[in-house]
């Protein structure tokens, strides 16, 4: 199915500024989901507040845009409602981690079958440029006009803590390995978290001095590296791409069938 | 037919309730005086099918009955006054998108932590005004167990109606306390399924555009129709929009679905109020207390009457008002500090003759207070 069966026109001009990364996930998502043949009616996609949020709207899946931090809480909801859904749930870094840090590490913990896309901008952009959890220190935004004294969260180290049994990492740079990525943890059975270091030339760039949309991706080109690469021996500073995790636990809602099979079998 | 008679808390009224209509999704988090609906629940549910989830906070429990809606189930979620603070900003989610699912808030003592194991009233106004923003919301409540069942089925059904959050408002009182509940049998009481849309497959489905009658079909997700949903303003095919013209309208409809409809929804009990030169007014676990006074004062001649209010939003203006005009005292029996007195002094014609009896220190008001502020009221000492 060629990638525009899956946008929805009608929504369109999307509201990304030139340059952002957000448009690299959305295709990226969509090649995934084309490749892997899913039906359009077996995915729903759930998205908070922010402009990564705005994703849902633009595409052609059952498509819930709730409010802000919440995305998982409601994606739990829809699964645990009709597990044969595929749920994918778009997020930026300030409503995953920040306002919805909450219901990221319990939706992880759970293991439920739901596919996190962490599209990390390192800024609030929809507002205009306010730090996130993911900024880090020493950072510029509006709201640290001072340089950011707030250190930031490792998605990858959190996701790991909190129990979320598919972890991986890339950037809008290496698109094909976000696709990559994408599919297998639509596949995953169990929750699963994909960041993506997405640029925001807008906010984060000009703050920060980072330089254009192109020299931004440059950056992500120059500054990550594959797991445990040599690279990453001789430079500690560089940021790892890869698969972190990739096990089997028991899923959430399989061992719900399980409880109502007890239950069951208990009688009145 | 040996009818099927159970000795329960309030609590578990509200849950047969439930289940009796068709509850088959529930979402909560532990708090007291409500935890046992949970609690029965995680037991009860998973023995139909139905799926019950312990969520992270409350926030989380009224997002995921949402999700849950949309996939087609019957939703429910429990809670107290901290936890229904929380709840707001999904619940006002809900009133926009027009999902239907039933909160129950069995109310303590507030603000805050209050008083975590005593009776209040004190959320009618959160549940009228919590969330957000211009909007209509239904809240009901009862005095016993029986109408606790009755109320919860009705919630039910009135969220299915009209594609509306549905708030159950009981206390700790009726919450707790072991009654008997006579359960009824199946096709007793009349349940509201799902409307779903006739639009077939692949034909452009419009969530948002209401039928003749008012009613809006839906489509459960994972179905033929994809389409989306937000707490946005939206046009008819739930996308976002800032048009005044669509704004204006989205906001008339959310009103007027329940505000238009406000006397089809009233739910209310009258006892003795034909000839009433005094009526009361109360609801809940006060409603005992003055239905106390009103059976106690009769056989001594006293013309005194009982409008038991069982939906308290939208206000049932025009029952109150007409059952208001005959009697010189209008006394509104509440345990709170007037958060139902100053609806019923907006819908009668002469609020100067409405007083309030009522009590905010955990305890219940008993028939002696409500008799001994009448007797202030009317001049004859304590």
């Amino acid at each position: 199915m060629p990638v525009r069966d899956y946008i929805r026109e009608r929504f369109f001009p999307h509201l990304w500024c030139p340059g952002c990364g957000h448009g690299i996930v959305m295709n990226a998502l969509i090649r995934a989901v084309e490749s892997l043949g899913l039906s359009k009616n077996e995915i729903v996609m759930v998205s908070g507040i922010g402009c990564s949020a705005r994703i849902s709207g633009y595409l052609d899946f059952h498509t819930l845009h709730t409010i802000h931090g919440r995305a998982l809480a409601f994606a739990t909801g829809v699964k645990l409602g009709l597990p044969g859904l595929n749920i994918l749930v778009p997020m930026g870094d300030g409503d995953a981690l920040a306002i919805g840090g909450n219901h990221f590490i319990h939706a992880a913990r759970r293991n439920i079958e739901i596919t996190a896309i962490i599209m990390n901008n390192r800024i609030y952009g929809m507002t205009g440029g306010q730090f996130s959890p993911l900024s880090g220190y020493g950072t510029r935004a509006t709201t640290a006009p001072y340089t950011n004294i707030d250190h930031a969260f490792d998605v990858v180290t959190l996701s790991l803590a909190a129990g979320a049994t598919f972890v991986a990492r890339t950037t809008t740079y290496h698109v094909q390995q976000m696709i990559d990525f994408f599919k297998k943890a639509i596949l995953h059975e169990g929750f699963s978290v994909v960041e993506v270091l997405s640029q925001c030339p807008t906010y984060f760039g000009r703050k920060n001095k980072m330089g254009s949309a192109a020299e931004m991706m440059a950056y992500f080109r120059d500054h990550t590296t594959p797991i445990g690469s040599k690279a990453k021996k001789e430079n500690p500073d560089l940021i790892e791409r890869g698969i972190f995790v990739h096990k089997e636990l028991p899923e959430y809602c399989r061992e719900y069938d399980k409880v109502i099979e007890r239950a069951m079998g208990k009688g009145k | 037919m040996k009818k099927n008679v159970r000795f329960v808390q309030g609590n578990e009224a509200c849950v047969e309730g439930a289940l009796y209509a068709g509850l088959d999704f529930f979402a909560g988090y532990p708090i007291t005086p409500s935890t046992e609906i949970a609690e029965h629940l995680a037991y009860r549910l998973p023995q139909k099918g139905g799926k019950f989830i312990q969520m992270e906070d409350e926030i989380a429990s009224m997002c995921a009955i949402v999700g849950a809606s949309l996939t087609g189930h019957k939703v429910m979620t429990a809670t107290s006054g901290p936890g229904f603070s929380l709840m707001q900003e999904a619940l006002g989610y809900a009133v926009m998108a027009e999902i239907p699912c039933v909160v129950v808030d069995v109310q303590r003592g507030g603000p805050s932590t209050g008083l975590p194991t005593s009776v209040s009233q004190g959320d009618v106004n959160q549940a009228r005004w919590g969330t957000h923003g211009d909007h209509a919301v239904i809240a009901m409540t009862a005095s016993n167990h029986q109408d606790v069942f009755l109320m919860t089925v009705e919630a039910f059904n009135l969220a299915e109606t009209y594609r509306t959050p549905v708030i159950l408002l009981f206390d700790e009182v009726v919450g707790h306390m072991r009654e008997r509940l006579v359960i009824p049998e199946e096709g007793e009481i009349p349940l509201v399924e799902r409307l779903r849309t006739s639009v077939p497959e692949g034909v452009d489905y419009h969530p948002y555009l209401p039928r003749e009658d008012g009613r809006l079909p839906m489509s459960d997700f994972g179905g033929g129709h994809r389409y989306n949903v937000t707490g946005l303003f939206h046009d008819m095919w739930g996308f976002p929009s800032t048009n005044p013209g669509v704004v204006k309208g989205l906001l008339r409809h959310l009103l007027d679905k329940l505000n238009n409809n406000t006397n089809r929804i009233a739910r209310y009990k009258e006892y003795f109020v034909n000839d009433a030169q005094v009526l009361l007014i109360s609801y809940g676990a006060s409603a005992r207390s003055a239905l106390h006074v009103v059976r106690n004062r009769r056989p001594r001649g006293e013309r005194v009457g009982l409008l038991e209010l069982q939906t308290l939003w939208p206000f049932p203006v025009d029952v109150v008002r007409d059952l208001a005009k005959a009697p010189e005292v209008v006394l509104v029996v509440e345990m709170n500090m007037g958060q139902v007195l100053q609806a019923v002094k907006l819908a009668v014609d002469d609020p100067e003759k409405v007083f309030l009896a009522n009590r905010f220190d955990g305890s219940l008001i008993t028939p002696t207070d409500i008799r001994n502020i009448l007797r202030v009221i009317q001049g004859k000492g304590i």
